[in-house]
């Protein structure tokens, strides 16, 4: 039964990682563009969130209502102002300029907020739970998971079926081919990043409700995006999703083990995934 | 008779290297222009520099007398330019219909108006309708270059650029694929036709180029020209032609 409720729970932190690593899977596994500004956007957009929610007494679905335009505004400005001028065959100047914008936003974010850990007042709704068949399931995690799993099948389908999902992943299979079919790749760029941080407003919202958020925060949730996606496979959403609940599963498993030990465990997961599996458990092998 | 796409003493430079050195052409309405010459003579260079992949001035590249050198290629395919590039540049990961549908959905995006439809490329070309489902990289070489025509076709160009479409392919399908232009001609599109296969050039234009280390050697009409004189263009003078 232990084990049991270690499974679920770590399902149900999956659902948080997910929001973290959709927006990854797309920058990273679809365009092919380092963030290492992701985890900071997060907490950057949480911060704002808190800010809001006591200065104006919002309740979080206010602040989800304001945060995610606000975060799919600095997706667009991320890519039109820094990220188009970096773009290319060569990962590194995105990478480069990303680590920059990561130590200046949380700098920035040291400067405002202060290195206080805070949380979004949740009004009681981060603390209820339902019993199902003797476990104890907490009422948030559910909702993040639910929220999950509608972002990942949306993000999926537009992916898929939309003129945008196509000209995004002509333009991520051979940027100079999408051209020539009439493609600006720097017109799709921008409104795929806008679409990730947009994504990353709904995680920013759920992560200051779950835990506490300080300043220095970002690089952790970083590392988690990016495992996810390794481990689900690069360019695959649903493979992001699954690779989350991967990442949630072991370090559950890994926490009833010992307290300690939790994170280790999903880095291990990650490390093994990695070599045995470099193309992700649900990624096509590249040659 | 105006031209349609005309070059003004095209130059272009890859670095320090310079790569085109001063090429006049002109292409007229619904004509079709071979573009022959070696391996390195600049066929691919002369081609990309219209497209707006190489920087190039803008007086060099006029279209409908219009200067457009050094215009953003997704410009250049608004403008009603298409390319079928070499090697193809097929979206891998995708199906061959949504190959086609990153097209139609482009030209839909800005209004470009043209006779191709899926279903007309699909009497063109039988083989993409059985394949649509299938992934661009599964297929064979002729059939992919059939997807890369057919994109290029429904981008509802004026004017269309193909770079090399005969290269690797086996002779049956050279002459499968030979034989859809005239039907693309047919809908009014005017055509330059780079080719390493001078009989297959001569036969398929009514002018050509010949172009020998950045320049143009001997310009002509494809009928008129002798086997003779191509060869000297094609080599450069003091080569024996055999």
């Amino acid at each position: 039964m232990q084990w049991f409720d270690a499974l679920v729970q770590g399902i149900l932190l999956g659902g948080m990682y997910a929001q973290y690593a959709l927006g990854m899977a797309l920058m990273f596994g679809v365009m092919r563009i380092v963030n290492i500004s992701h985890g900071d956007l997060v907490i950057l957009l949480s911060l704002i969130g808190i800010s809001m929610a006591t200065a104006w007494g919002l309740a979080p679905v206010s602040v989800l209502i304001i945060l995610v335009p606000l975060a799919v505004l600095m997706g667009w400005l991320l890519q039109k102002l820094v990220l188009n001028r970096v773009v290319g065959s060569d990962p590194l100047p995105s990478l480069i300029a990303t680590f920059g914008l990561s130590i200046a936003l949380q700098n920035l974010m040291l400067q405002i907020w202060s290195a206080n850990s805070r949380s979004l007042p949740g009004h009681g709704i981060e603390s209820q739970s339902i019993e199902i068949a003797g476990i104890y399931v907490g009422v948030l995690p559910l909702i993040v998971l639910a929220v999950a799993t509608g972002l990942t099948w949306g993000l999926d389908l537009v992916l898929k079926h939309t003129r945008f999902g196509r000209a995004l992943r002509a333009a991520s299979a051979d940027v100079e081919a999408a051209s020539m079919t009439g493609i600006n790749p720097r017109a799709v760029y921008a409104l795929a990043t806008a679409v990730a941080v947009g994504i990353l407003g709904f995680a920013a919202v759920f992560q200051s409700l779950r835990s506490t958020v300080a300043p220095a925060d970002g690089p952790a949730q970083l590392i988690y995006a990016f495992e996810a996606v390794i481990i689900g496979g690069m360019g695959a959403v649903w493979g992001a999703f699954l690779g989350s609940m991967v990442l949630g599963i072991a370090q559950a498993i890994g926490f009833r083990i010992d307290p300690g030990f939790g994170v280790l465990a999903g880095h291990l997961v990650f490390l093994f995934v990695l070599a045995t599996r470099p193309q992700g458990l649900f990624g096509k092998a590249t040659t | 008779m105006t031209a349609v796409l005309s070059t003004h003493g095209l130059i272009a430079r890859y670095g320090d290297f310079q790569a085109l050195y001063g090429v006049d052409t002109e292409l007229h309405p619904g004509e079709a222009v071979a573009l022959i010459g070696a391996n390195g003579a600049g066929k691919s260079t002369f081609l990309r520099s219209i497209m707006g992949l190489l920087p190039v001035a803008k007086e060099m590249v006029r279209l409908d007398g219009e200067p457009v050198g050094g215009t953003a290629t997704d410009r250049m395919v608004q403008k009603g330019i298409a390319i079928v590039p070499e090697g193809r540049r097929l979206f891998t990961g995708m199906s061959v219909e949504d190959n086609l549908r990153v097209a139609i959905d482009q030209a839909a995006r800005i209004g470009a108006k043209g006779g191709w439809t899926l279903a007309r490329l699909h009497k063109l070309f039988p083989i993409l309708a059985e394949k649509a489902r299938s992934q661009v990289q599964s297929l064979s070489g002729g059939q992919q270059q059939m997807v890369a025509i057919g994109r290029a076709l429904l981008c509802q160009p004026r004017v269309l650029l193909c770079d090399e479409i005969s290269l690797g392919l086996a002779p049956k399908v050279i002459r499968e694929i030979y034989a859809a232009l005239p039907e693309i001609r047919a809908a009014g599109t005017a055509m330059i036709v780079v080719e390493q296969d001078v009989g297959l050039a001569q036969s398929a234009s009514d002018r050509l180029y010949c172009m020998l280390e950045g320049r143009v050697t001997l310009t002509g009409k494809s009928g008129d020209v002798t086997r003779e004189q191509i060869g000297k263009a094609y080599f450069g003078a003091g080569h024996a032609v055999v």
